[in-house]
């Protein structure tokens, strides 16, 4: 039997203390901010959370599982081998060209699935959107964050290969942690801002595999930075991915890491984040109402 | 006391049509690319003038621990409200602060995915609604025995009866801790019993000093739930008052055509024949208040006015009291020897007839009343007939007065009458009791 409470007679048995400050203030936002770090932050297990939902649904219901992780790349190398090296005969700077061509599918292969994951998710998302609050960057950060685990799978067969070429895993192969955390926050501040047209613009599903294909030929995937003549090499390295891919391979099989342009994907990474993070707000107090 | 949520001035405006553009499907996004720079020109012509405000002028606190109700038609703004309160929109213009943590419920089970055990699940849809997985990890028993699911708990949600689903998804939320709860007219799902569960958590929730916002088309559970509630009506607060007034305006407004007062000022309209016509029917308390909203323990004094064209007939008047399944509760007539002996035979005029309806009779809830002045002495002829001629709602202030007590759940039956219990001892101590006669069966 329950009991019926009666504000004037019985107060709440825990008069809860309030702040003197609002804890939260709903009003139409001035001004486009940056992201808000600390609310990220508190909200972390969600984060958490979003990410293990799509790692453990990703592969339901297909036969090969995660497999798929590892076949995407080693499939597109075994085409690339045929297509690049055995037909255009492109010259892979002395790496036999199957890990030449695998070492860059790694990291391409991951960017762009998370791009385009990332691109769809505030959409896929909109039963959240419009039924529960919490910080919507939160969506793109978790699908890119869910694409390192194929990435994960995808690395063992790198190790595999290199030992068949008798490539020898050095120290600077540490390099690849800083590397992967660059590729991730680069696919982060492209998720973020494709995902939040993407609400607006349903066009961008129909743009994204072109962008993606074109964004592959303009990096070296498929083929060395060094075949871009020199007087094109500062236009063609305003592609983060540029510095970002030829430091993988510099990485795993020695050289010198071309510093300038490692620079300057590291300064446009950051900056097109800033970019994506101001738009992402500015387009976010939209979302419910449009979506 | 220092409110716990203030909101001020706040509006909400939406654009119409903005909805159909966003979503382009293939089709319309091949003919936008032909017709691209025409669409662009029209689009912003025409949203400029397609607007409507969805809020407008919104002002209201609420204080700690309040229980308060946000009633309102379809499209009245309710929604709207709660996602502003929710922080899922942003308002148009005002401001709304929050001084505590807010849980929103709009609806049970968002998140849900259907690949995902109910395990998962409660991880899952617990972390959406804000909940630290420790605190899940403490509860999980707790709401795993409250969905009733023990055995399922680890069978993929998508094999689940919408049932089965709806209990994991509402024990989830049920379990929720913030200092403002905000729900969403969610009670209406579910079977009976369960339902019934869930409006005892509620009561619960509000008894800890939480702070509720409850959305709800269900007005005994307004009643029952809440000692306040905000009326909108398109958009504005029309009404902020105790939950008893609140829903019975609401109800009266809601009925337009049936409310506490009746009347026919052009006779040839009125309701009747040429011996007898309608004139007026009103509902008044006790005091003489015209009024829709009467306290369960009053009483409620139904006046009946008619012209009497016609000298020579034995009038009575009748009237049957209808509730909201529809069922007549009770009907009366004036026909006793004592009403009959004040009667004049040969009157021919205007009369007031007037019924006493005695207090803590009626249940909760909305009544028609249907009157009718009849010659029942000779031959039942009813003269003058109006079918739910008023219509009054019974409200229970729920301070423990009435018959209900400080019972606040659902109580069966269309009448609620006061009456007297009794209890005394008989026997006294435990060995009087005949415990041990039957090997433990004795409590039954």
């Amino acid at each position: 039997m329950n009991t019926v409470i009666n504000s004037e007679k019985l107060p709440p048995r825990h008069a809860p203390q309030l702040p003197d400050e609002p804890l939260f203030v709903v009003e139409a936002r001035k001004s486009g901010v940056g992201l808000n770090l600390k609310e990220l932050w508190t909200h972390r297990e969600l984060l958490y959370f979003l990410v293990w939902r799509d790692v453990k649904i990703r592969y339901k219901q297909t036969l090969l599982g995660a497999a798929w992780a590892l076949l995407q790349p080693l499939l597109t190398m075994l085409v690339f081998t045929f297509i690049f090296s055995k037909v255009a005969k492109i010259d892979s700077n002395g790496i036999p060209y199957p890990i030449f061509a695998y070492a860059g599918l790694v990291p391409w292969t991951f960017f762009a699935n998370a791009i385009t994951t990332s691109g769809n998710s505030i959409v896929g998302s909109s039963h959240l959107i419009t039924k529960v609050y919490f910080p919507r960057p939160i969506i793109p950060i978790a699908s890119v964050c869910a694409g390192l685990v194929d990435l994960a799978v995808a690395f063992p067969m790198l190790v595999v290969l290199m030992f068949y070429y008798h490539i020898g895993i050095t120290v600077t192969a540490l390099f690849l942690i800083p590397l992967v955390l660059l590729t991730t926050l680069l696919a982060i501040a492209v998720g973020m801002w494709i995902s939040a047209i993407n609400v607006k613009y349903r066009d961008v599903k129909f743009a994204m595999p072109f962008v993606v294909q074109i964004w592959m030929y303009l990096s070296p995937v498929a083929y060395p930075a060094s075949v871009i003549p020199a007087r094109w090499r500062i236009l063609y390295s305003l592609n983060p991915l540029v510095g970002i891919i030829d430091s993988y391979r510099t990485a795993l099989f020695g050289g010198a890491f071309d510093w300038k342009e490692l620079a300057i994907s590291l300064a446009v990474t950051f900056t097109f984040l800033a970019y994506a993070a101001q738009r992402f707000r500015k387009m976010e107090k939209g979302f419910a109402d449009i979506i | 006391m220092k409110p716990i949520i203030k909101v001020m001035n706040v509006g909400k405006q939406y654009r119409l049509g903005s909805p159909q553009r966003s979503y382009l499907t293939l089709r319309e996004s091949l003919s936008s690319l032909a017709s691209a720079p025409f669409r662009w020109l029209a689009r912003e012509n025409s949203s400029s003038h397609e607007t409507f405000w969805a809020l407008q002028e919104v002002n209201f606190e609420v204080n700690p621990g309040e229980v308060v109700g946000i009633i309102g038609r379809n499209g009245a703004g309710k929604s709207t409200l709660l996602k502003l309160l929710s922080r899922i929109t942003e308002p148009t213009t005002g401001r709304i602060e929050l001084y505590g943590r807010i849980g929103s419920l709009l609806e049970v089970g968002t998140g849900f995915h259907p690949e995902l055990s109910g395990r998962e699940n409660i991880y899952l849809n617990g972390a959406i609604l804000g909940m630290a997985r420790s605190e899940l990890a403490r509860k999980f028993d707790e709401i795993v025995a409250f969905a009733e699911l023990e055995k399922f708990i680890d069978t993929p949600v998508k094999h689940y009866s919408s049932g089965m689903y709806v209990r994991l998804a509402f024990a989830v939320a049920a379990h929720l801790e913030p200092e403002i709860l905000i729900v969403d007219e969610v009670l209406a799902v579910g079977d009976l019993r369960f339902q019934r569960k869930c409006l005892d958590k509620m009561e619960n929730v509000s008894q800890q000093g939480r702070t509720v916002l409850f959305v709800s088309h269900n007005m005994a559970a307004v009643t029952r739930l809440c000692q306040r509630a905000i009326l909108l009506e398109e958009g504005r607060v029309v009404l902020d008052d105790t939950a008893a007034q609140v829903v019975s305006a609401y109800l009266g407004n809601a009925a337009r055509k049936s409310c506490a007062v009746r009347e026919w000022e052009d006779v040839s309209r009125a309701p009747g024949d040429d011996v007898v016509r309608l004139r007026a029917v009103r509902v008044r308390t006790e005091a003489g208040e015209v009024k829709d909203a009467v306290d369960i323990r009053k009483p409620v004094i139904l006046e009946i006015e008619y012209d009497v064209l016609v000298p020579g007939k034995r009038l009575s008047p009748v009237m049957s009291c209808i509730n909201e399944e529809g069922t007549c509760v009770f009907s009366s007539a004036g026909i006793s020897p004592q009403f009959m002996d004040t009667q004049d035979l040969h009157f021919v005029g205007r009369c007031l007839s007037t019924c006493f309806i005695p207090g803590n009779l009626l249940a909760e809830g909305a009544f028609t009343v249907t009157v009718s002045v009849n010659s029942i002495l000779d031959g039942n002829t009813a003269h003058a007939v109006e079918p739910d001629a008023v219509r009054f709602q019974v409200v229970d202030s729920l301070d423990g007065s009435s018959a209900r007590g400080l019972y606040g759940g659902p109580m069966a039956g269309v009448m609620r009458p006061l009456l007297t219990w009794t209890s005394k001892p008989i026997r006294t101590g435990s060995d009087s009791l005949d415990l041990h006669t039957n090997d433990g069966s004795a409590r039954q």
